[in-house]
């Protein structure tokens, strides 16, 4: 039948939207991270909490809001309307903005963790060296904060593929469009086709088991380096 | 250099991991709720509405209460088979309560044909739908079906759009909704333009553009129901199926565009 034959796009797909979701989190995150950092600004904790709301809010009110946010009426609909179309939901790109919200404070907090653990001493020490902000954030700032940006990307890209509930909402199940890892299992298991779930959630299983395995132990290494 | 940095890979993952552990053995040791005058009923998505004021009635008549699950025909057949604490299964098609009587989760005698449904080509925009040609013009860019695969109302909207002869070119404009309360979400919305619907979903709603697909373009969905292992011996169980069949419903499924049947 239909599109389910093909087993290996959907993973293609999801490790496609996790990259691409992860690069655009690293852009769209540092400066959030740094801003968060090093402000005194008064409402900044409130900042904090609008980046940390997805850990919180149900998948499925994420997904109605993108829904109506992507639609015709909303900006989604407008940008897609630059394109000629007329609608961001059902797309890759959809996907992205939606993953990007999504697992935005699993990139945001640990870089965030990392450039308070140095302190202002390093870039005190690099501004009477006369480095400028520029060259002191990327020589000093970034290589000390490595550890977290690690940790930010990896999640970012670990918790993009296992999203679910945002993508069943706002992809509309197209192959090699918007199908993904887990909406792929939703069907084979709706369908009882379960040799083919469990090739995809076994794997899904050792996937997130290596990642976590690796995690801990690259911050021990790092952790264990820059003491 | 201070290591408390990594929290959200580090520390905090054992915590969390207890964390829902300990609500996985809440949910599992969590008793079924089956006492008397309650029956818990697997609904396809498309009877939602009419379920909700069936259940209404039957209350008000009864005092028995039904308790309603809705989803798409797979799913709820899937979580049949792995035990779900259902009692009577409402599909939206005849193969499942038919499979379900004979993998054992159902009993033969009681399968009936709650309903026949339609289905319907749906747009919000008031212009957009006229009738079959609009299939073939194509003006628009998505088109909202229910998944083929575990809804019915998705393989009659295949199974028509085969019979007009348009299927094979409008497969890369599907969105393909989990089930047809989804498709239908999709096209209320304004994400696809239009999109095959249940007739229950729009009926009772005035707007939009509509066009009846013919009966002769799409096998009839028989929608059957069953009552299932878990609900022998459930006097509201039993009660339900009876009421489902009398006349107050069959005014209700009327209502909402089902055809009379049985």
């Amino acid at each position: 039948m239909f599109d389910s034959t093909d087993i290996w796009s959907p993973v293609r797909l999801t490790l496609e939207l996790a990259a691409v979701t992860t690069v655009v989190l690293l852009i769209v995150g540092t400066p959030v991270a740094w801003w968060l950092a090093r402000t005194r600004a008064r409402w900044k904790e409130a900042v904090a909490a609008l980046v940390a709301l997805p850990l919180v809010l149900p998948p499925t009110v994420l997904g109605f809001y993108l829904l109506i946010a992507l639609g015709p009426d909303g900006p989604g609909g407008w940008i897609a309307g630059l394109g000629g179309g007329r609608s961001l939901a059902f797309t890759f790109e959809g996907l992205v903005i939606g993953s990007v919200i999504y697992s935005m404070p699993f990139v945001v907090q640990p870089i965030r963790n990392a450039f308070e653990a140095f302190g202002e001493r390093p870039l005190e020490v690099a501004a009477t060296l006369r480095a400028g902000p520029w060259d002191a954030f990327w020589s000093v700032a970034v290589p000390l904060a490595r550890s977290g940006f690690l940790t930010g990307a990896v999640l970012g890209f670990a918790h993009t593929v296992g999203e679910f509930g945002v993508v069943l909402m706002i992809g509309g199940n197209i192959p090699g469009e918007t199908r993904v890892l887990s909406v792929a299992v939703y069907d084979y298991v709706e369908t009882l086709r379960w040799t083919e779930a469990h090739i995809l959630a076994g794997g899904m299983l050792a996937f997130a088991f290596v990642v976590i395995v690796s995690m801990l132990m690259l911050e021990k290494r790092i952790g264990r380096a820059g003491e | 250099m201070r290591r408390a940095r990594n929290r959200p890979g580090g520390r905090g993952l054992p915590g969390a991991a207890a964390a829902l552990l300990a609500v996985a053995v809440a949910a599992a040791s969590a008793p079924a709720p089956a006492g008397a005058g309650e029956v818990h009923v697997a609904v396809a998505a498309n009877f939602t509405e009419a379920a909700n004021e069936i259940g209404a009635l039957f209350a008000a008549r009864t005092g028995h209460s039904a308790v309603f699950s809705f989803g798409s025909s797979g799913q709820l057949y899937t979580q049949i088979t792995q035990g779900a604490p259902f009692e009577v299964l409402l599909a939206a098609d005849q193969e499942r309560p038919r499979r379900a009587v004979e993998d054992g989760h159902g009993r033969a005698a009681s399968r009936f044909t709650y309903a026949t449904g339609r289905i319907v080509l749906y747009s919000a925009d008031p212009g957009l739908v006229t009738g079959a040609e609009t299939l073939s013009e194509g003006n628009f860019t998505k088109i909202a079906i229910a998944n083929p695969q575990t809804a019915p109302y998705g393989a009659a909207a295949v199974e028509a759009m085969r019979a007009l002869g348009v299927h094979d070119r409008l497969v890369p404009r599907f969105v393909h909704g989990n089930n047809v309360a989804q498709a239908y979400q999709f096209v209320a919305t304004g994400n696809a333009e239009l999109g095959f619907v249940a007739l229950s979903q729009v009926a009772t709603r005035a707007g939009g553009s509509r066009w009846v697909v013919p009966e002769d373009l799409h096998a009839t969905i028989a929608q059957d129901g069953v009552l299932l292992e878990a609900g022998e011996g459930n006097e509201a169980a039993a009660a339900f199926v009876a009421f489902l069949k009398g006349e107050e419903a069959r005014r209700v499924k009327q209502k909402f565009g089902y055809g009379a049947d049985e």
